[in-house]
């Protein structure tokens, strides 16, 4: 396998007078990792600092070889946030021609996208009368534009319904296996059985790192809930960055 | 700078614009009817006020209008997360705010076209000038607006805080502009802080037109007012971060 997608190494981040990332370092490699852990665990700080939107005191974090933030990445990461970044007041279609316009991605990439997220039969409605669940995927389909190498993936699967949860798990898998990596967020752990690979996070440090199956055989637990409290429970607070 | 993006900004925010019929027809039909209200009001007085009043309203209006929606807008830019996601693409900062200008800049020339279009041919409003000079004196003056807006977006952290930034901003140049008492009959102090408003000269260049329509001095305001416009996108750009606390 290739070098990792995303390289971070003793990174810190404080935010007002918290540190919110105490000197974290991780690997994301090719294919499905979760980010998972409890909500105010520094998850979003961490995505934002790869998308180069977040002020760092100090470390380096690498993104496809490149320092994270820097000009030729951006056409390379798809980023979504939690909130749906999209206009309100426009169509589904007229949000994806208008970020594939800036991209400078071919128009027909929009449809593609709106395609890969089913919004297809909503193309031409404006985004305010969506549900919650279907701006979300409006917010997703923008950061499929371009065929990113690494998706950011903030929380896409909160408050969606299981049908849907899973067809966007098996688009993750489809994109990953298409050569890109994809890293995603949750705070809900019975997510990470879908992952290839698993960050388990808390305090703003990693304290797990490697296949569900790997995990669960460490901790001896039969869910990954159950291994996050184990590791809770017999790691003392700030030890965690395990390999 | 790229004029791919630049254009898909200012082709965004028009389609909004146009989505929204009730701001679009606000912004085109409320100057001229307000125009025509003064005209109205000062019809039966001797004096020639209109010809005094008018051309400063048509200078005020793209500035307060373009400094509200401007403002309002970025400021949903800044919290909806659009503006983080677009910053983290291939987006220049001065891609961004010259969009913006474009957009609410074309839609100043339709709106001033339209008042000057009521005030000098309905109403008639006497111009000595060119009467094209004076549609351009209101895109400037909007894009001026615009630059101001993005600007105070900044400050603000609602759109409550931001619409107070209109009384704030806008009204003290209203007050000074020259308007209601001459510029050079006010108290030192004050017409000191009159000559480094960019209201006064927008103010200025319309009075010129209607009056003596000396061209020079009317360039030479355009240049104050644009030069203004050009300094708040400067520091609007500075307020546009790529990287957040």
């Amino acid at each position: 396998m290739m070098k990792n997608v995303v390289e971070v190494r003793d990174l810190v981040v404080v935010r007002g007078s918290r540190e919110v990332l105490p000197g974290i370092s991780l690997d994301v490699p090719a294919g499905v990792t979760g980010l998972l852990g409890p909500s105010g665990c520094g998850k979003t700080t961490l995505m934002r600092c790869l998308v180069g939107a977040q002020q760092v005191r100090s470390g380096t974090v690498e993104v496809l070889g490149e320092p994270a933030g820097s000009a030729p990445l951006r056409t390379r990461i798809g980023y979504v946030t939690q909130a749906a970044s999209v206009y309100d007041d426009l169509t589904v279609a007229e949000n994806l021609r208008f970020f594939a316009r800036v991209l400078g991605v071919e128009p027909a990439q929009a449809d593609e996208a709106i395609a890969s997220v089913d919004l297809a039969s909503h193309r031409d409605q404006v985004v305010a009368r969506l549900s919650g669940g279907q701006r979300s995927r409006v917010s997703l389909a923008v950061a499929l534009l371009g065929k990113p190498d690494l998706l950011v993936l903030d929380e896409p699967t909160v408050g969606l319904d299981p049908v849907l949860r899973r067809d966007l798990w098996e688009l993750f898998h489809r994109i990953a296996d298409a050569g890109a990596a994809v890293l995603v967020s949750s705070h809900v752990m019975d997510e990470a059985e879908r992952c290839h690979r698993l960050l388990l996070m808390r305090e703003g440090r990693i304290i797990a790192d490697g296949s569900p199956d790997e995990i669960r055989e460490r901790t001896g637990a039969t869910d990954i809930e159950q291994a996050f409290l184990h590791l809770v429970e017999t790691q003392p607070s700030g030890e965690g960055d395990a390999a | 700078m790229n004029a791919r993006i630049t254009l898909a900004v200012a082709g965004r925010v028009l389609t909004q614009v146009r989505r929204d019929h009730r701001t679009l027809a606000m912004l085109l039909v409320v100057p001229c009817v307000l125009i025509s209200l003064l005209w109205w009001m000062f019809d039966d007085l001797p004096g020639g006020m209109f010809d005094r009043f008018g051309p400063a309203l048509l200078a005020m209006f793209p500035f307060i209008v373009m400094f509200l929606v401007t403002s309002v807008t970025t400021l949903r830019e800044r919290s909806s997360g659009t503006l983080e996601r677009l910053l983290t693409m291939p987006m220049g900062k001065l891609d961004f705010l010259l969009g913006y200008a474009l957009a609410f800049g074309l839609l100043a020339a339709v709106q001033a076209a339209l008042a000057v279009g009521v005030s000098v041919g309905l109403l008639g409003l006497d111009v000595n000038g060119p009467v094209w000079l004076l549609g351009l004196v209101a895109v400037v003056d909007a894009v001026l607006g615009t630059a101001l807006g993005l600007l105070v977006s900044a400050f603000a952290t609602t759109e409550f805080q931001a619409v107070q930034f209109m009384p704030a901003f806008v009204l003290p140049q209203i007050l000074l502009c020259g308007l209601f008492v001459p510029r050079d009959a006010m108290p030192g102090v004050l017409e000191a802080i009159s000559n480094v408003l960019p209201l006064s000269y927008a103010v200025d260049a319309m009075q010129e037109l209607v009056g003596r329509a000396d061209q020079v001095e009317v360039w030479r305001s355009v240049a104050v007012v644009a030069g203004f416009a050009l300094a708040a996108l400067a520091l609007g750009a500075a307020t546009l971060r790529r990287r957040t606390p």
